[in-house]
């Protein structure tokens, strides 16, 4: 679905549906980053949006649809002067986030995976996971 | 081939020096051949001296931060060290987010990360 283009202080929505990863992702990606240039975001907090968005959609290809060919991944926002909501959903069997180990205990610091829940829950104001655990919901509210 | 490499090596004495040509390490099917060609520098030395040298590198993933974690371990594995240095400042708040920074030595320049390694 086409974005309808808005000026910098209107609300942009998107509703999109992925379905080729590297491809989509950098689609959304460019879509996103011209939003927020356009309202003005600060280049830091483009750079954890992106982060943010690029964790969440590659998490849903990947353990959500586990890379199944034919499985989608949609992607919702909703964005403002100040503030973003996103929304991914995949198409996987959901799963719970309180099973992922935390990635900076001591023990765990070398194991190779399980920080892309960790830094969005770091750069974003929200993050929550909806039943059944597969839509992934996270805002970004930009500071005064 | 080498124009299509993910990074750029060269060797200095027992000192590895890596550079990376992408802007923005993020890409599965890149962070892997990173992760491939550096484990090769690695395993072609003894005790490795390796410098990760992230000038121009703008974006990248927490994939991008699993592969350095293994070459870390290959590292150390083979008797080596690794260093890391010129890291953008949002870069960096990624690596202090995941306590990485306590990981990996981080150096501001390659000369302090080279030294750190000698």
């Amino acid at each position: 679905m086409a974005p309808e283009q808005g000026g910098s202080d209107e609300t942009l929505t998107l509703d999109i549906t992925l379905r080729e990863m590297r491809e989509d992702v950098e689609r959304v990606q460019r879509v996103v980053a011209e939003a927020l240039a356009a309202r003005g975001y600060h280049p830091d907090a483009m750079f954890a949006i992106r982060l943010c968005l690029e964790e969440a959609l590659v998490n849903g290809f990947r353990h959500g649809n586990r890379f199944e060919p034919g499985l989608v991944v949609k992607f919702r926002a909703s964005i403002t002067p100040s503030e973003c909501t996103f929304e991914v959903e995949d198409e996987g069997e959901g799963f719970d986030p309180g099973g992922v180990p935390d990635p900076t205990a001591e023990e765990n610091l070398e194991i190779p995976s399980g920080r892309g829940i960790m830094l969005m829950r770091a750069y974003m104001s929200e993050v929550e996971y909806l039943d059944p655990g597969n839509r992934l919901r996270m805002v970004y509210r930009r500071q005064a | 081939m080498a124009e299509t490499s993910p990074i750029r090596s060269s060797q200095s004495g027992a000192l590895t020096r890596v550079e990376f040509t992408e802007r923005s390490i993020i890409d599965e099917v890149v962070i892997h051949a990173i992760g491939q060609e550096i484990l090769k520098l690695v395993e072609a030395q003894p005790a490795p001296k390796l410098l990760l040298d992230f000038t121009g590198v703008q974006h990248l993933s927490s994939a991008a931060l699993g592969v350095l974690i293994t070459v870390n371990g290959k590292v150390k594995a083979r008797g080596g060290k690794m260093a890391l240095c010129q890291i953008a400042k949002p870069i960096f708040e990624v690596f202090r987010i995941t306590k990485l920074d306590k990981l990996f030595q981080v150096h501001d320049t390659a000369d302090a990360a080279a030294q750190s390694l000698a």
